[in-house]
């Protein structure tokens, strides 16, 4: 049992408690925990791509992209660092439209993005209706300092594996360790375990 | 100052993971900066209260010696002072947001370093600046050079920096024309935000520019 905080009471909210992780406390904010600059691609540069362990690579630029059919998903998100925000609403294209082309027997990708960033993640955690490329919040064009022109959202896993400024999905046979999972942050990620450093 | 059995040591620039447990078992978790450099005796956390807050009005105002609380740690490799580096070095911090800075600094005196360091620390007012006579006291070193700035309140017959830190003044002190740069910018993230893409648009390598947001 952990060592008891003398006269520590701490702030309950029991309205949203059962909806809040583990370690989780509620914020009405939207914090940006970004690493390094924000980065601002232009839409008529940017272009999103499929490609390693696949049969062809697919790619979209951003009018193509802007065509596909697209879903509005409101979802709680929780970053590791251990804010949580319920209900955000984003709309975007669910991953498993993008990949449903694609021919792959790849178990695992990295997502990469502007700046250099990347997350790795199963394909199992982005398909079957978890993961969206998305272009708005809240019903506006998704701000550069919140990942616009475009980002990915998979809510169920700690928000750092949604990479801001998504630019493409690498199939890999393997599991690569992206950005934060190679500074010791967990590999899975799952807010509902605690997964949030490696070993947890 | 805390005593962490076992603890491992960490890198200036990290932080630690705070779990404080009330009686009923209700937890809560915070992360703070760590202010002690890797070679200093103590682990020291500097934690700024937010008057709204949940945990750090409890750190500042009821916390004792002797309480328990538990510690995770060290957190982040990322935003950590890398004796590997080459480069001269900028550390801009804005109100709290110069706790592991100033760990930077300590251990950048610690280990003899002669990296070319500059600090420019942004408050409101004076009676906002930590560490004001260690800053004073690191600033007697070759290699390290203060900048504090004012961006309400200056002291009496102050000649330094006045306002919000703007790209002149970022232009005129920092690294911009050196390859190997390393930019670390901490504090609020509309301050780190403006720093970090002004240095960008002064050519400083994004990639050699580090940020570490509060919020």
């Amino acid at each position: 049992m952990a060592p008891v905080a003398r006269g520590f009471h701490g702030r309950r909210r029991t309205e949203e408690s059962g909806r809040l992780p583990p370690g989780q406390y509620l914020t009405l904010d939207f914090p940006v925990l970004s690493a390094g600059p924000t980065p601002h691609t232009p839409t008529d540069r940017w272009s999103f791509s499929i490609d390693g362990a696949v049969d062809r690579t697919i790619s979209w630029t951003w009018e193509q992209f802007l065509a596909l059919p697209t879903e509005e998903v409101t979802v709680d998100i929780h970053c590791v660092t251990k804010w949580s925000k319920l209900d955000t609403r984003w709309r975007g294209v669910p991953v498993d439209s993008m990949l449903h082309n694609v021919s792959t027997s790849a178990q695992y990708l990295t997502a990469w993005s502007d700046g250099g960033y990347t997350t790795n993640l199963a394909v199992s955690d982005v398909t079957g209706g978890k993961a969206w490329i998305v272009y708005e919040y809240d019903g506006e064009a998704l701000e550069p300092e919140h990942g616009g022109p475009a980002r990915l959202l998979v809510p169920a896993l700690y928000f750092w594996k949604s990479a801001k400024w998504v630019r493409g999905l690498r199939l890999t046979d393997e599991d690569e360790p992206g950005f934060w999972e190679g500074y010791g942050y967990h590999n899975h990620g799952d807010p509902w375990r605690e997964q949030r450093y490696q070993g947890d | 100052m805390l005593d962490v059995p076992n603890w491992p040591g960490h890198l200036a620039g990290q932080h630690v993971d705070l779990r404080l447990t009330a009686e009923d078992g209700y937890q809560a978790q915070r992360s703070y900066s760590i202010a002690s450099a890797p070679e200093d005796r103590d682990l020291v956390l500097t934690v700024a209260r937010v008057d709204d807050g949940e945990v750090s009005p409890y750190l500042v105002d009821d916390l004792q010696p002797g309480d328990e609380l538990e510690v995770r740690g060290p957190i982040g490799g990322y935003f950590a002072w890398e004796d590997r580096m080459t480069g001269p070095v900028l550390l801009v911090g804005g109100g709290s947001g110069v706790v592991p800075l100033r760990s930077m600094l300590r251990h950048h005196r610690a280990s003899q370093s002669t990296l070319e360091t500059r600090l420019i620390y942004s408050v409101r007012s004076p009676e906002d600046v930590i560490y004001r006579d260690e800053l004073t006291e690191l600033a007697g070193d070759d290699t390290i050079d203060v900048r504090l700035a004012f961006t309400r309140t200056s002291p009496p017959e102050w000649d330094g920096l006045r306002g919000r830190i703007d790209a002149g003044v970022l232009d005129d002190l920092g690294w911009d024309s050196s390859p190997d740069a390393v930019a670390f910018i901490c504090g609020p993230n509309g301050f780190v935000e403006f720093v970090a893409q002004s240095l960008v648009a002064l050519g400083h390598p994004p990639r050699q520019i580090k940020t570490e947001r509060f919020g």
